[in-house]
């Protein structure tokens, strides 16, 4: 059990000791007999196939559902860190809800000159009908997944904003039913924060944004799925399931006498609140793309007029935009009045032609990436490229310079995964899942770490070969 | 509960059905191959296609009816889109939409028994695999039947779920009745005489009866009394009535709950009265092809008025 040098490992410190937080787990690995460990870490895979939890990948033939994979070894989290991230992401999701709403009203931070009109009129996720509108609440971003990375004993960044659809909730829970499955005496020992109660307060904070049309008893609340050949649909379902809405798709629901109804063995029934897993654009084909088969055709009007609430808002996107990400230090302070908690990773936006000298003068060594990507597609990793694939990103950099920013190649924290020769340092990130009601924010304490598998990558997405650990915040 | 999902409620146990009365009817077919002349074992395959309704499909891709190529092309052919392979992952599919209304331990059965059904069906099977095969696929409708009446709440999902399961097994034995009756015992005169005991055994055999019918019978096979048994004994669970009274106990439920009666109650009153109180002379009588082939129609036409009554469909 060596810690490796050069990057912060969350387990082991320079000189090869346990850190605090990994104490009493170490201590009962230590106990655990190898042979076990082996059987547990093929039981593991076992759980998650019959239990069916597995994503699509888009492109793939025939193999239409995989694992993600998991990691035995949990990656934990102090109280005390805890306390500190979560200051600093309420003061995020605070300062982003501000934002979007002001962005669809006054635009007052552009007015002040600390945002730039261009990145709003170049942006596809911007929605000229959310002008002027108030969604219910005033709520826009229900659900936030934030992307944190770690450098450092008290070096968190965040690399993302998640405003529009986080997804990977489900991972969280399933993760955490797993591990007190496998090692029931591993809880017993150590106090961890529960995650389990997040499907309550997802389905208390969907009721408490009720639109204006809602007639008084018990909100009707569905998840919207684009369907079981999506990547996330096992998410879409489970939650569903845990929070008893029912999973509707665009072809159970029609607009009738204004509202958005859904078809029941009874009879078209109405929604009051719709958690939809399907993007902005394919939501109404009357507003946006005609061709779509996955939404509504006139539930825009029907919002708009007070007849349902879609979380999230329509138009949340444009804060998921990675030139907005850069002016996310300026945004919480014009909304919040204080200075950041979290920290952004330093970024060079290609408009600008002096960053975009120097991010082409320095490509081996940075990660660039598409302002509207996501799922780590379309972006460069200048440090694992080869001098062929860096010269063709290039190409495409100069051509569209607006299109991309740059930013360091961060040495990313490592934790321990379980290998067959016993464990090894990966490095990973982490999403905490933030819920946004009327009644306030809340965090759940853990989150999403997604842990890239091969030894020295830093690509942790599902789709690109990362894995899943659970997260533990400790207790006092 | 959304007609969509009634409507997955209703087909999974439909396609899970369907599987295990399949295996059933290859399992019997296999027996008798096993037990007889080379032109009886063909005989034997070749109903086994007719009964299943793939004659023309099996014929563009055969020349002839030889067990091994019959089995794999009712259990995984390529050329036959209604394959035992494609029924479970038919049957996952429509679990998979109405995951919300069935537990997790239904949802587990039926998940398990698709991974190791395709597994074993991804391959050709041979003659040393096919019974092992076959085994499993009744399972699999065992196992997920037994997870369902633990566990499920008897609300209209519960009644969905079961109305599908009756409608294919009445169909799947009214079937393997009329294709016997029809196909291998064109004249009346063959029945009763010894010649066809063979072939009325197999029909209990496809139908999962040979043993009960045999115990209730002192061992004495004759089709006066197999009819009777497979058509009228509300006793048995695979039988035509049986699944009839189970049908008709899931709509009066389904009614009770939506407080409303729909079409479908109203065609299966209409089928009860022309059915009920007929003896087995009296359906040779008519004519059991005949009385069969009314069986199948209404049969149908209650399956089309359930997704109507209930809005499977938009």
């Amino acid at each position: 059990m060596q810690a490796r040098g050069g990057n912060f490992d969350e387990m082991f410190d320079e000189a090869g000791n346990t850190r605090p937080a990994y104490a009493e787990y170490c201590r009962w690995f230590a106990e655990q007999p190898p042979e076990l460990m082996r059987r547990k870490n093929r039981e593991a895979d076992d759980t998650f196939r019959r239990t069916g939890i597995t994503f699509n990948v888009y492109g793939e033939n025939e193999a239409e559902e995989r694992l993600i994979p998991f990691d035995m070894v949990p990656r934990i989290i102090t109280a005390s860190e805890w306390r500190r991230l979560s200051r600093g992401i309420e003061q995020r999701v605070r300062a982003l809800n501000s934002f979007l709403y002001d962005l669809y009203h006054r635009q007052e931070i552009v007015r002040a000159g600390r945002l730039p009109e261009r990145l709003l009129r170049g942006n596809d996720a911007w929605l000229a009908n959310m002008v002027g509108f108030t969604p219910p609440g005033g709520i826009y971003t229900h659900i936030v997944g934030i992307d944190l990375v770690r450098t450092g004993p008290d070096e968190f960044f965040v690399l993302e904003d998640n405003a529009r659809t986080p997804s990977g909730v489900s991972y969280m829970l399933e993760n955490r039913e797993t591990m007190m499955g496998m090692f029931p005496d591993l809880f017993s020992r150590i106090g961890v924060e529960s995650v389990s109660n997040y499907p309550r307060r997802l389905a208390r904070s969907l009721a408490a944004c009720v639109p204006p049309a809602f007639t008084g008893g018990k909100p009707t609340v569905a998840v919207l799925t684009p369907g079981i050949f999506n990547s996330a649909y096992f998410e879409h379902a489970f939650l569903a399931d845990q929070m008893g809405a029912e999973l509707v798709e665009g072809s159970d629901l029609r607009v009738t006498e204004g509202r958005v109804q859904m078809r029941t063995t009874r009879g078209y029934k109405p929604i009051d609140v719709l958690y939809r897993r399907v993007d902005d654009e394919f939501l109404d084909p009357l507003t946006f793309n005609p061709d779509s088969v996955l939404g509504v055709p006139g539930i825009m009007d029907v919002y708009r007029s007070g007849g349902i609430t879609i979380a999230n808002a329509p138009g949340t996107g444009v804060a998921d935009d990675k030139a907005i990400y850069s002016f996310m230090p300026e945004i919480v302070e014009f909304y919040t009045g204080e200075r950041p908690l979290l920290p952004n990773v330093q970024t060079w936006r290609c408009a600008d032609k002096d960053s975009l000298a120097y991010v082409l003068d320095n490509l081996a060594e940075l990660v660039v990436k598409e302002v509207h990507g996501s799922g780590g597609y379309g972006m460069l990793i200048g440090p694992t490229s080869s001098k062929r694939e860096i010269a063709a990103f290039r190409e495409k950099l100069v051509a569209k310079p607006e299109n991309y920013i740059a930013q360091p190649t961060l040495a990313l924290s490592t934790c321990p995964i379980y290998t067959a020769k016993g464990l090894a340092p990966r490095h990973l990130d982490l999403r905490p899942f933030v819920l946004v009601s009327p009644e306030g924010i809340d965090i759940t304490p853990g989150g999403l770490t997604r842990v890239a598998l091969k030894k020295g990558s830093l690509v942790v997405n599902s789709s690109q070969g990362g894995g899943t650990k659970d997260t533990w915040v400790l207790k006092d | 509960m959304l007609g969509r999902t009634a409507n997955g409620l209703f087909w999974m146990f439909r396609y899970l059905e369907r599987a295990e009365n399949t295996a059933r009817l290859l399992e019997a077919a296999l027996r008798m191959a096993l037990t007889r002349d080379v032109v009886t074992a063909e005989a034997e395959w070749r109903s086994v296609i007719a009964t299943l309704g793939l004659q023309s499909a099996y014929q563009a891709a055969h020349d002839s009816y030889d067990g091994t190529a019959v089995w794999n092309f009712v259990l995984r052919g390529p050329s036959n889109p209604g394959n035992v392979r494609a029924m479970f992952a038919g049957a996952r599919s429509n679990a998979r939409e109405s995951r919300i209304n069935i537990s997790s331990d239904v949802w587990e059965a039926v998940n398990e028994n698709w991974m190791r059904i395709d597994r074993l069906l991804a391959r050709p099977v041979g003659q040393t695999m096919v019974g092992e095969v076959l085994a499993a696929i009744r399972r699999a409708g065992t196992q997920v039947h037994g997870a369902f009446d633990g566990s499920i709440l008897r609300d209209e999902g519960y009644h969905f779920a079961r109305a599908g399961t009756f409608i294919e097994r009445a169909d799947s034995t009214a079937r393997i009745l009329d294709m016997k009756y029809f196909i291998l015992l064109p004249s009346l005169s063959y029945v009763g005489s010894s010649l066809d005991t063979g072939q009325w055994e197999q029909v209990l055999r496809s139908v999962a009866g040979a043993r009960v019918y045999s115990w209730l019978n002192a061992g004495q096979i004759e089709a006066r009394g197999i009819v009777e048994f497979v058509v009228l004994d509300d006793r048995f669970p695979r039988s035509l009535a049986f699944c009839r009274n189970a049908l008709r106990d899931c709509l009066g439920a389904l009614a009770r709950t939506h407080g409303v009666e729909g079409s479908a109650v109203a065609l299966m009153r209409e089928a009860d009265t022309r059915i009920s109180h007929l003896t087995v002379d009296q359906i040779f009588e008519q004519g059991l092809h005949e009385f069969l082939v009314d069986f199948l129609a209404r049969n149908n036409a209650i399956a089309r008025a359930i997704a109507e009554d209930y809005r499977f469909h938009a």
